[in-house]
C-alpha cells in the first residue's frame, strides 16, 4: 500500500471516531433540552403567582421599601452573569460574557461602580484570565440547577442590596442571562431586577388590563413586602438559571450537530482523495508493468 | 350552586395540587386562618405548618408547607411555597429519623421542618 493512501485511511478513521463522539453529545444535549424546558414550564406557575402578588402589594399600598424605591444617586451596581460550567456550546458563553461587558461599561459610564457576581466556570475563567475582580462566584450546578442553588446565588445579592451603599452595599441589581426563545434561537439579554420597575412587573402580571383587588395584608403590608421581595428575586434568578441551562443545552446540540455534519463532509472528501490515491497507485503499477514488459520485449527483439 | 374556591398549591419547581375546595386552613405568621368562598382579598405570609384543604367532593387534602405566601382574590386562592409536600408524599419513617437527628444535633430549623411533615402526615390519617 502506498504511503499516501495509508495517511488518508488513518485520517478517515480518526475523523469517524470524532464524528461518533459529537453525534453522541448532540443526542445527549437534545434530550437534556427537553428536560430543561420542562423544568422551565414547571417553575412558571410559581413565578407568575409571585409576580402577581408583588404587583398587588406594590401598587395596592404606599409602602416604601428599599427594594422598590430608586436611590436618588445610585453609585454602585451588582451584575449577575450566568454562564455554563462547560464549553462546547458554540458562542453561548461568549455572547453572555459580551453582553455583561457591554452592560458593565454602560454602568461605569454612568458613574457607577460595578460588582460582578458570576455563575459558571466559563465566566469565572474568563474574568480570572483578565484579572478582573469577581465579588462572588458559583459553580457546579449550571447543567441542572435546583431551587436551592438559586437561593444560594440570591442570598449574597439580597444581602448586598439591603446593605447601605456606604457600607459596601449596592443600589441596583442587574442580571445577564441567555433567554431560551426556541430550539434554534437563544439570545443573551440583560435585565434590571432591582429596584423593581413596577410598570414592567405590572405589564407582565396582567396582560388583559384587569384591575387588582384591594388586598387585606396579613400581618401588614411592610411585612408581606419584606418577605415577598427576596422570594421574588430568588424566583427570577431560578427562572434565569433554568432558561440559561436550557439555552446551553440547545447551543451544545446545535454546535455538535454542525460538528457532526462537518465531520461527515470531511470523511467524504477524504474518501474521494483516498480513492484517487488508490487509483493513481494502480495506474502507476500498470504502467510500470507495461513499461517493464515492453522493455523486455525490446531486449529480446534486439538479441535476435 | 354552592360557592367554591379555586385553589392552587404551588411550590417553586412544580404545581403540587390544584382543584376546587370549600375551605382552606393555613398558618400565617399571625395565626391560623381559614378561607371560605367570598372572603375578602387577602395576602399573607405563611409559617411552616400544615395546610388543610377541604375539597368540594368532601375529601381532605393536607400538605406540609415550609414558608411562603397565601393570596386570595375573586375566589381564586393561591398558596405559594418554596417547599410543599402532600401528606401522602411524605415518608413518615424518614421524617421521624430526621426529627431524631435534628433533636440530637439541636438544629431548630430541621426539627421544625420534620415536625411539620409528621403533623401533616398524621393529620391526614
Amino acid at each position: 500500500m502506498g504511503a499516501q493512501l495509508r495517511v488518508y485511511k488513518r485520517r478517515i478513521r480518526s475523523v469517524s471516531a470524532t464524528k461518533k463522539i459529537t453525534k453522541a453529545m448532540e443526542m445527549i444535549a437534545a434530550s437534556r433540552v427537553v428536560k430543561a424546558q420542562r423544568k422551565v414550564a414547571a417553575s412558571t406557575p410559581y413565578a407568575t403567582e409571585l409576580t402577581r402578588a408583588v404587583t398587588a402589594v406594590a401598587t395596592g399600598s404606599n409602602t416604601k421599601h428599599p427594594l422598590t424605591t430608586e436611590a436618588e444617586n445610585p453609585t454602585r451596581a451588582a451584575v449577575l452573569l450566568l454562564t455554563s460550567d462547560r464549553g462546547l456550546a458554540g458562542a453561548f458563553n461568549s455572547n453572555a460574557i459580551k453582553a455583561a461587558e457591554k452592560l458593565t461599561a454602560k454602568l461605569e459610564a454612568e458613574g457607577k461602580e460595578v460588582d460582578s457576581y458570576i455563575v459558571g466556570r466559563r465566566g469565572v475563567a474568563h474574568y480570572n484570565f483578565r484579572e478582573r475582580k469577581i465579588t462572588e462566584s458559583f459553580t457546579g450546578f449550571t447543567d441542572d440547577p435546583s431551587y436551592a442553588d438559586a437561593k444560594k446565588v440570591a442570598a449574597p445579592l439580597i444581602e448586598a442590596i439591603e446593605t447601605e451603599t456606604a457600607e459596601g452595599g449596592v443600589d441596583e441589581l442587574h442580571i445577564v442571562y441567555t433567554e431560551f426563545v426556541s430550539m434554534m434561537t437563544q439570545t443573551a439579554i440583560e435585565a434590571r431586577l432591582l429596584p423593581l420597575s413596577l410598570d414592567e412587573v405590572a405589564a407582565e402580571a396582567k396582560p388583559k388590563g384587569e384591575i387588582l383587588p384591594l388586598f387585606d395584608f396579613e400581618p401588614s403590608a411592610e411585612d408581606v413586602l419584606d418577605a415577598l421581595l427576596p422570594r421574588y428575586v430568588e424566583s427570577r434568578i431560578y427562572n434565569a438559571l433554568l432558561q440559561s441551562a436550557a439555552s446551553k443545552h440547545a447551543a451544545t446540540r446545535r454546535a455538535m450537530k454542525s460538528a457532526t455534519d462537518n465531520a461527515g463532509e470531511l470523511i467524504e472528501t477524504l474518501t474521494r482523495l483516498a480513492n484517487q490515491a488508490r487509483q493513481a497507485e494502480i495506474t502507476q503499477e500498470i504502467s510500470e508493468i507495461v513499461g517493464g514488459a515492453s522493455a523486455l520485449a525490446d531486449a529480446t527483439a534486439g538479441s535476435d | 350552586m354552592a360557592a367554591e374556591l379555586h385553589v392552587a398549591l404551588v411550590a417553586a419547581d412544580r404545581e403540587v395540587w390544584s382543584g376546587q375546595a370549600t375551605l382552606v386552613v393555613a398558618r400565617t405568621t399571625s395565626g391560623d386562618i381559614g378561607v371560605m368562598p367570598g372572603h375578602q382579598p387577602l395576602l399573607g405570609v405563611l409559617e411552616s405548618g400544615p395546610v388543610t384543604i377541604r375539597t368540594s367532593d368532601g375529601g381532605t387534602v393536607v400538605a406540609a408547607v415550609h414558608g411562603g405566601f397565601i393570596s386570595f382574590a375573586d375566589d381564586k386562592l393561591s398558596l405559594l411555597a418554596e417547599v410543599a409536600e402532600l401528606s401522602d408524599e411524605i415518608d413518615v419513617q424518614r421524617a421521624e429519623q430526621e426529627l431524631e437527628r435534628a433533636k440530637a444535633e439541636d438544629d431548630a430549623e430541621a426539627r421544625r421542618r420534620a415536625d411539620v411533615r409528621l403533623r401533616a402526615a398524621t393529620a391526614a390519617r
